[in-house]
């Protein structure tokens, strides 16, 4: 049995994310209606950012066009709200507009299982397309970033511009029912809550499952070196493609869990800056880590909440500094803090310094006096080591 | 015929604007590889150093001398963008050379504070700034084909920051180190160039187009604080189009994605004729994936 040869340290993880699940799933019945609700889009925005942590921390690809993906989950979404709610008739903003009848596409969108189904499908194909015409090419790094930036704003623009099919500005709003049930009712907002927290559970342990497996692994090699993967034999761009698509999937389904706890949806949420904040959570949170991406996303958008209303300029000035602080001082995010923590962080590391000499140069006179009394000793046991 | 030629002016006016807020992008991510997503907030420190100067004019000299504030309004944008730059660079830039991406991420929190610091000091609405009378008007060509003096003046002004580029790269001493340090850092090193003053000079400048761009954009419109990031995206994609390295590649970038843009926006409308400009780029990628004029290497990287 595997688990019998377990360390400690792996018991204490395994306990974390067990109690983690408890509460994630207990959460309604010690939350008020509106904090679950506040919850839930934490949680739907968590989903993003595990799709976002897939391509950037373990591949090495920066997108910057994950709000779109998100976005167009969400518009799928919200466009079966809106035509359940307007019973048989036009939706409201199309007759503001003058449309006499239901664009031929938005009938696609009428059973439920086709607007989920286009809901994955559709964020999946565009980064498909997008993913096949430039990884193909082997334009990579800051130029990808650069085109999927561009991506975000003809979209925005696009929806923006064709009003009639898309609401424009104002997006698309004043949703009744999901299958019969009433959105605003407390009981299908705690069924939606108990939805979105088994949501992020499966697509945690799906992500758990690809980055563990011989596909993780080679998208990790991409990620530290693209040419040697490909001399051994492998073809980075389809592996770069594939991931991008199932990254933009999982931000297709996070959109549309997100419609069904805000009831609107409009380009300015799926915009440039939105885009780049997704990326600061799984920065802030720890790219290259699962639960760190998780948590960054969940925690980030609970101080958002909290700070940004009350005071909305500080707020900006310290996402900027954030940007900063972890770019140059946390380039692994706070999870790789806990992962090897630097020597300030780690009291009893520190002494052990202090007491045995360190082994590296780092450390201020004090310390490297300290040392120097054992430093033949430390030389010799390196030695034997080496040997 | 006429129509022909005003889509042929239209598409040049925004060829150059957008050839002047890529110009700064062409040297600090060109030539550096350091994707400054603060340049957008460079370009309207420039706009604002320009509202500046026209207020000081309105307040301290004879009324008779104000036309000629936009004279004073170019190099005052370029200086205070360039010592900007120069802060930033010294500041952060520095220690993220080779991490474009973090770069990246990094320059747009700057970006962010940099919007903030200006809402609030000048205040969130726009503000306006009074061109000088002797760029009121147009030439008329063609019979009937107006030409508004300002854009004719913003093609003169890019066609002398060109120039001057030119000259400063190719024909000056600096600019010699600052290709020899671009082309190989540590051989450059070797042979006594001090790279961290070509980077900071390099950076600096970069800047300081930035704030030029500033200054010739108070003359289309009001300026806010959010001026820059509408040109940022736009600007970038001329140079992922025209590729990196040289100057021409970035004028053909320009050129193309201006005179496209303004060809489809008339055939179709503004939205579809975006879409229709980002599928025109990535088809040409297809074809020439680093760009219009790509610098010849053997590395592989």
């Amino acid at each position: 049995m595997a688990w019998r040869q377990w360390t400690p340290r792996q018991w204490w993880i395994l306990g974390g994310y067990a109690v983690a699940t408890a509460v994630l799933f207990a959460a309604p019945l010690f939350v008020s209606d509106f904090r679950l609700n506040l919850l839930a889009k934490f949680l739907a925005f968590a989903i993003v950012a595990l799709g976002l942590d897939l391509i950037w921390g373990y591949t090495g690809i920066l997108s910057l066009g994950h709000g779109i993906f998100f976005g167009l989950g969400a518009y799928a979404m919200a466009m079966y709200l809106k035509l359940e709610a307007s019973g048989g008739k036009l939706p409201d903003f199309m007759s503001w507009s003058g449309l006499k009848e239901l664009p031929l596409f938005w009938k696609l969108f009428e059973p439920f299982g086709a607007a989920v189904a286009l809901g994955l499908l559709i964020p999946a194909l565009l980064a498909l397309g997008l993913g096949f015409f430039t990884f193909r090419n082997r334009i990579r790094g800051v130029y990808f970033t650069i085109l999927t930036q561009a991506l975000v704003i003809i979209v925005t623009t696009l929806l923006v511009g064709q009003q009639a099919f898309t609401g424009g500005t104002n997006g698309v709003t004043g949703y009744s029912t999901l299958l019969g049930y009433s959105l605003a009712s407390p009981d299908t907002k705690r069924v939606l809550y108990w939805v979105t927290a088994a949501a992020l559970l499966g697509v945690f342990l799906f992500c758990r499952f690809l980055t563990g497996s011989r596909f993780g692994k080679v998208l990790r090699a991409i990620r530290d070196g693209e040419n040697r993967v490909r001399f051994i034999g492998y073809n980075p761009a389809l592996y770069q493609t594939v991931i991008f698509t199932v990254s933009a999937g999982i931000a297709g389904l996070a959109g549309m869990l997100f419609v069904l706890h805000v009831g609107i949806i409009s380009p300015s949420m799926l915009g440039i800056v939105p885009s780049i904040e997704m990326v600061l959570w799984v920065a802030i949170g720890g790219r290259g880590t699962l639960i760190g991406a998780a948590l960054g996303a969940i925690l980030m958008n609970w101080a958002k909440s909290e700070f940004s209303t009350a005071y909305p300029e500080g707020w900006l000035f310290f996402m900027g500094a954030l940007f900063v602080i972890v770019v140059v001082f946390l380039p692994k995010g706070v999870a790789g803090l806990f992962q090897s923590p630097p020597p300030w962080l780690n009291p009893g590391k520190l002494l052990d310094r202090v007491r045995n000499g360190g082994s590296g140069t780092r450390g201020g006179p004090l310390l490297r006096l300290l040392r120097k009394k054992d430093n033949g000793k430390s030389i010799q046991s390196v030695r034997r080591q080496a040997e | 015929m006429e129509l022909f030629v005003l889509q042929l002016f239209n598409g040049l006016s925004i060829s150059s604007i957008l050839l002047l807020v890529a110009l700064g992008l062409a040297i600090t991510f060109g030539l550096m590889k350091v994707i400054n997503m603060a340049h957008g907030e460079l370009i309207m420190i420039g706009a604002y150093a320009t509202y500046l100067t026209q207020n000081l004019f309105i307040s301290y000299m004879p009324a008779e001398l104000f036309d000629w504030y936009f004279v004073l309004a170019v190099p005052v944008s370029f200086g205070i963008a360039f010592l900007i730059g120069m802060v930033l660079e010294a500041g952060l830039i520095r220690f993220l050379y080779g991490r474009p991406l973090d770069s990246l991420l990094a320059t747009w929190g700057v970006g962010l504070v940099l919007q903030q610091l200006a809402r609030t000091i000048f205040g969130a609405p726009n503000v306006a700034v009074k061109s000088p009378a002797w760029l009121d008007g147009g030439m008329v060509v063609m019979g009937g084909t107006l030409l508004p003096y300002k854009r004719l003046f913003i093609i003169a002004l890019v066609i002398a920051c060109l120039v001057a580029m030119y000259l400063y790269i190719y024909r000056s001493n600096e600019g010699r180190r600052m290709r020899a340090v671009m082309q190989n850092r540590e051989m450059a090193a070797c042979l006594g160039i001090s790279t961290r003053r070509v980077d900071r000079m390099t950076f600096a400048i970069g800047s300081g187009i930035a704030g030029i761009a500033g200054c010739a954009l108070t003359l289309l419109g009001p300026i806010g604080p959010s001026l820059g990031t509408y040109y940022i995206v736009d600007a970038f994609m001329v140079v992922v189009l025209g590729g990196v390295g040289k100057l021409v590649g970035t004028i053909l970038g320009a050129t193309g994605i201006g005179m496209f843009n303004t060809m489809f926006e008339y055939w179709t409308n503004a939205s579809l004729g975006k879409v229709l400009v980002f599928v025109c780029i990535v088809a040409f990628l297809q074809w020439k994936p680093s760009g219009f004029v790509a610098m010849r290497t053997r590395s592989l990287d």
